[in-house]
């Protein structure tokens, strides 16, 4: 059910009326139904796949849970009694390696079932061509968000094994967390620390909160169906036919797919914390303005906020502070150099999380490695920072001016540009030869003499696409100077609603629907 | 407090170890300085310090990270 169709509208319109209707006791079993359905119009052999992780994380989460009750109560009732300090702690040790077998266990099956159907046929594209052997491909259909539900399932057993949570006794309340419909398509990634009061509260209907939520909803379907869908054209076709399209196309491409993800990806977040909003129930933030990030270490803390600490959490964390890698580190620094032993960790975590955040995003090469060379400017960025910072020392008042900021900022857009293009193409060689024709094709009188109009946009597509960009431009400029826009309307209903009027109207109107245009997915429901 | 305060300040981080208690919160540390100081910690006190631990109440000042660091080594 696609969150741009007319039945996921009326599916909407009938949850949000029941769930204010029937006992509040009840809100939560019916989120749990409406997941169901939702989930069943993709097809019930997915609905198999989650039904597995939520029973294996369920009975591993309790089985942990279980295992430390016992130990603390054993160790609590024999409290200066019978056993030496020693003793004690063997016990205690012994009860960890329990739970550890139980921990491992859950993520070889959770993540299996990803790891299976993700990227079986990447494994056997990959051993035909090295081995020129020729196993067949599978035809395995990905489940719908199995990307996103996966992960948040994942950090809760994390989570409950490293003591941060209390198990979910009741297996139907594992359930609504792993499959809340709003998160699957996209996410937030969300954790059960942060979701679980909210998601199973009762909620009264608050006029304020449904009407924010309603607010949302209206202002994601405009960035997705009024800027992304309509630039979805020009992009497809400037990327479709890399030997045609080159250097000005390659930059007028990069830098029109980078509004249409971001219109893209935070329209259809908007829709989802707009739903969850409606419903009383908060969902954490995934985007802070990235576009104005200064550097590309805070771009990723702006861009798809979840997904990054979901990484730096479980994955760059761990494995810093592994024992083998603080080993060679240590080792490093006594036979290498004090500085290359002090880094070895941190790069070595980097690069890994950074491989791994690729091959999230998708089972190919361009996915690796454009993870890859994330980790690179990173890094670069890490040892140019000595630089970075006697220069700013240097000429303070040059880098606090606006010119600065703005010359920093436009560096990172266009360092995400580039870096995106390997989204754009999916081939690496493809991606670099186009990226190195912006700097050896200098055909921008061609592309500014009517070719842009052949790339499935009329003059007035790209108006209303342009309008749009502004609109969102000065919405996330005022959000960066006063915060909440909807906050600031609220306390002048009139213009409130007039604003909300127009921009349905504008939805209604400019939406990127009817003849010449299909309903499309979320490009981040891919992944 | 002092040997701690030594190894922080030792690591050239852009950082006011003695009076800043919100090093994590304000965003003054970033991941990688984290692992960094981790590294050193580990080192200098022959500790292990679990991915558990490594949250922001345990990192926001110099006292914080002494806490865990006791902590560890008292279990």
């Amino acid at each position: 059910m696609l969150f741009t169709s007319y039945g996921f509208i009326a599916f909407l319109a009938v949850l949000f009326v029941l769930y204010y209707l029937i006992p509040k006791r009840f809100q939560w079993l019916l989120l749990l139904a409406a997941d169901i359905v939702f989930y069943a119009c993709a097809g019930w052999k997915g609905l198999c796949f989650m039904a597995a992780t939520v029973v294996v994380s369920w009975a591993a989460t309790n089985l942990m849970g279980a295992s430390l009750a016992k130990q603390k109560s054993f160790l609590k009732s024999d409290e200066g009694k019978t056993l030496e300090r020693a003793e004690r702690k063997a016990y205690k040790k012994q009860c960890e390696k329990h739970r550890k077998v139980i921990f491992v266990l859950a993520l070889v099956a959770d993540l299996g079932i990803l790891a299976a159907l993700k990227y079986t046929n990447f494994l056997i594209t990959n051993v035909n061509a090295l081995f020129s052997a020729d196993i067949a491909a599978v035809d395995w259909v990905l489940p719908l968000g199995i990307s996103f539900y996966t992960f948040q399932t994942v950090s809760y057993v994390i989570d409950v094994y490293w003591e941060k949570v209390e198990p979910e006794k009741n297996i139907l309340r594992v359930a609504l967390f792993t499959s809340f419909f709003p998160l699957l398509i996209q996410g937030p990634i969300s954790r059960f620390g942060d979701l679980k009061d909210t998601l199973f509260a009762e909620h009264k209907a608050d006029f304020k909160q449904i009407s924010f939520g309603l607010q949302r909803i209206l202002w994601g379907y405009f960035k997705k169906l009024v800027i992304a869908d309509r630039l979805l054209a020009a992009v497809t076709a400037l990327c479709g036919d890399p030997l045609t399209y080159t250097g000005a196309y390659v930059f007028i491409g990069a830098v029109l797919y980078a509004a249409e993800l971001y219109a893209d990806f935070t329209g259809g977040i908007d829709i989802t914390i707009g739903v969850a909003q409606v419903l009383g129930i908060k969902v954490k933030e995934n985007f802070i303005r990235p576009y104005f990030s200064r550097n590309i270490a805070e771009y990723w803390r702006r861009w798809h906020i979840s997904m990054g600490t979901w990484f730096k959490d479980y994955i760059f964390y761990p494995l810093s502070v592994a024992p083998w890698l603080l080993k060679l580190s240590k080792s490093a620094r006594k036979k290498i150099s004090d500085g290359f032993g002090r880094k070895l960790s941190v790069y070595v975590s980097t690069i890994v999380t950074w491989f791994l955040t690729g091959l999230w995003h998708g089972a190919a090469w361009n996915f690796v490695v454009w993870g890859l060379l994330n980790a690179f400017f990173i890094l670069l960025a890490e040892e140019f920072k000595p630089v970075s910072q006697r220069f700013r020392a240097k000429h303070e008042r040059l880098v606090s001016g606006f010119g600065y900021r703005v010359f920093e900022t436009l560096r990172t857009f266009l360092l995400m540009c580039s870096l995106r293009v390997l989204d754009c193409y999916r081939d690496v060689a493809v991606s670099f030869r186009a990226l190195g024709t912006v700097f050896t094709d200098f055909n921008w009188g061609e592309v500014f003499s009517g070719a842009l109009l052949q790339l499935g946009l009329t003059s007035a597509d790209y108006l209303i696409a342009a309008v749009g960009v502004v609109i969102m431009f000065a919405v996330s400029c005022i959000q960066e100077k006063h915060g909440s826009v909807r906050e600031v309307l609220w306390e002048k209903p009139v213009l409130c609603y007039a604003v909300f009027f127009v921009l349905a109207v504008a939805v209604l109107t400019f939406g990127a629907y009817g003849v010449g245009y299909d309903a499309t997915q979320f490009i981040y429901n891919q992944f | 407090m002092e040997e701690i305060l030594d190894i922080l300040n030792g690591l050239g981080l852009d950082a006011d170890f003695e009076h800043c208690t919100t090093l994590i919160d304000d965003g003054i540390l970033e991941s990688l300085d984290i692992v960094t100081i981790i590294a050193e910690l580990s080192d200098a006190f022959d500790i292990t310090i679990p991915a558990r631990d490594i949250v922001p109440e345990n990192f926001n000042s110099a006292e914080a990270m002494l806490n865990m660091v006791n902590r560890l080594l008292d279990e």
